[in-house]
């Protein structure tokens, strides 16, 4: 901690030994910008499909809905009995059996407005709210189909799995993203801080000549990019927070991407990620370059 | 403090010397001379380990030089205070920045506001403390050089040709300034091909010459 400390208020003194470079800190703090931005949109869309893959997989778990077999004679009756079966059943919160109008709805977009519903042999559908804990659906299509033969009860277990799936993989694509983005930060800070030290070969050779030691003379290159990267990081962040703020509201969908709760810690740790990357990166390359040398 | 052990060196593989013996006794004061090309330089730069010696052993303060690791090679460096024939300045820092240089990377920077004054004053640099190196003259470079080998106060003072640049008054004054640290107990090795400079000094100071040439370093107080 003294050491970052030490690091990021630095010994103006030997600050000065390295003459500035205008053009590599130019470009490694906007490379470290334009990093930081991509980083944080990709964040945000992973977070926010995992969130609302998570919802809708959260609401298919607390609703199931049972269909009753399609016999106009003994309809009535049966959704009595359902109805019955599913109040005595501990772990129901509420049953509602669908309306006519709403059924047609549900059938609308595959067979259009005009469908006669009420001379077509259509299931009747019940929806099932779960209590907290919720019910077995086992034991429920047992009781269910012991009474009512053909009686079917979907937890929507079929839907849900795929969608869980789904949203675990665009987490990990997420992740990917961010691990790839940082070993670009890495390479390219390597790249010019190799560039920088090979500049400043004969900075270097005199610091060595009048005692220096290696960490002093890597000190003031490793201070230079970490702050390089950690500004131009932070740049690219709040870049990136009003480009999300501003986006079009794409029917819903981009309501959703940005940050929330815990997720707020990314926007913050991005421009630390980044310095610390640069940090090693650069150390490395120093040390690198200064065991070349007397 | 400094001392060569049967050392051989040659650049890209061609011998320049080799069993060559040498030893900088504490307080002592030599002067080394040769012909252009014999290998002045190449021994000084083994005496404050920027070479390797190929064979033989370096010992600097009693370390064999072959087992210091860097930051060993560094701490021995401060103890020793060069003047490189190039000069070798950091080119974007003032010339009383450069002078501070071996007190700054020491981490002491605080003792070098007086020294600083006194030694810029002494080598007659104070006009143009604020400037650049480049914009200096060959023989302004060579005291500021002088300046940054003595600030640090080390235990041996190596000149490589500190005067070949400056009038005679001047060389009189700045070698003035070596054998008075030499009475103060610091140990002085002074490599140039000027004899009168020898010449000169032999009144004030008890000081070995050495000779290098053709691979061999003898004692020459007789040439003189
Ligand atoms: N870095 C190097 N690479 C290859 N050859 C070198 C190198 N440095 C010196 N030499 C060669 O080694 C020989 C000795 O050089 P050195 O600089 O030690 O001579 P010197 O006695 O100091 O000469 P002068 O009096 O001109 O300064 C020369 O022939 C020179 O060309
Ligand atoms: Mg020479």
């Amino acid at each position: 901690m003294k050491g970052l400390l030490d690091l990021i208020v630095g010994d103006p003194q030997a600050d000065r030994v390295v003459p500035p470079t205008g053009v590599t800190a130019r470009l490694t703090i906007f490379v470290s910008a334009v990093m930081a931005f991509l980083a944080i949109i990709a964040l945000a869309l992973s977070l926010s499909t995992g969130r609302v893959a998570d919802r809708w997989a959260e609401e298919l778990a607390q609703a199931a809905t049972l269909r009753l077999p399609a016999d106009p004679e003994q309809a009535d009756a049966q959704l009595a009995k359902a109805l019955e079966i599913l109040e005595t059943t501990p772990g129901v919160a509420s049953t509602r059996a669908l309306t006519n109008e709403e059924q047609q709805a549900l059938l609308e977009p595959w067979f259009g407005t005009d469908l006669p519903l009420d001379t077509l042999p259509i299931p009747q559908l019940v929806e099932i709210i779960a209590d907290e804990p919720a019910y077995d659906p086992e034991g429920l299509q047992a009781r269910l189909t012991a009474e009512i033969p053909g009686v079917v009860l979907d937890d929507h277990a079929t839907w849900r799995d795929p969608l869980l799936a789904a949203a675990g993989r665009v987490r990990l694509i997420g992740w990917a993203v961010i691990l790839l983005i940082g070993a670009s930060v890495a390479a390219m800070i390597t790249l010019a801080a190799h560039a920088s030290l090979a500049a400043n070969a004969q900075v270097v050779r005199v610091l060595r000549l009048v005692g220096a030691r290696d960490v002093y003379i890597a000190r003031a290159f490793v201070r230079r990019y970490t702050l390089r990267a950690g500004l131009g990081a932070i740049a690219g962040v709040v870049l990136a927070l009003i480009v999300l703020q501003i986006l079009p509201d794409g029917g819903g969908f981009f309501a959703e991407v940005g940050f929330d709760g815990a997720g707020w810690i990314w926007p913050l740790m991005i421009p630390l990620l980044a310095a610390i990357v640069a940090f090693f990166a650069t150390r490395a390359a120093a040390i690198a370059r200064l065991r070349e040398q007397t | 403090m400094i001392e060569l052990d049967n050392v051989s060196y040659g650049h890209n593989g061609t011998a320049l010397f080799s069993q060559l013996s040498l030893t900088l006794a504490p307080g002592s004061f030599q002067f080394l001379t040769g012909p252009s090309g014999a290998g002045k330089t190449t021994l000084l730069r083994l005496c404050y380990a920027d070479l390797r010696a190929q064979k033989g052993k370096t010992r600097l303060f009693g370390q064999d030089a072959s087992t210091l690791d860097r930051d060993g090679v560094a701490m021995s460096r401060r103890r020793i205070g060069v003047v490189h024939q190039d000069c070798q300045f950091i080119d974007h820092l003032s010339v009383a920045e450069n002078i501070a240089l071996p007190l700054t990377v020491a981490g002491r920077v605080s003792e070098a506001a007086g020294n600083l004054k006194e030694l810029l004053s002494w080598v007659g640099l104070g006009p143009q403390s604020g400037r650049l190196p480049p914009e200096l003259s060959g023989g302004e470079r060579q005291r500021a050089a002088l300046a940054r080998a003595v600030i640090m106060s080390p235990d041996v003072i190596i000149a490589d040709e500190p005067t070949g640049n400056v009038d005679w008054e001047m060389s009189q004054r700045l070698l003035s300034l070596l054998v008075e640290l030499n009475r103060m107990g610091k140990t002085v090795l002074i490599a140039t091909h000027d004899l009168n400079i020898i010449r000169s000094l032999k009144s004030d100071v008890d000081a070995r010459v050495l000779r290098l040439k053709d691979g061999q370093l003898t004692t020459a107080g007789s040439v003189l």
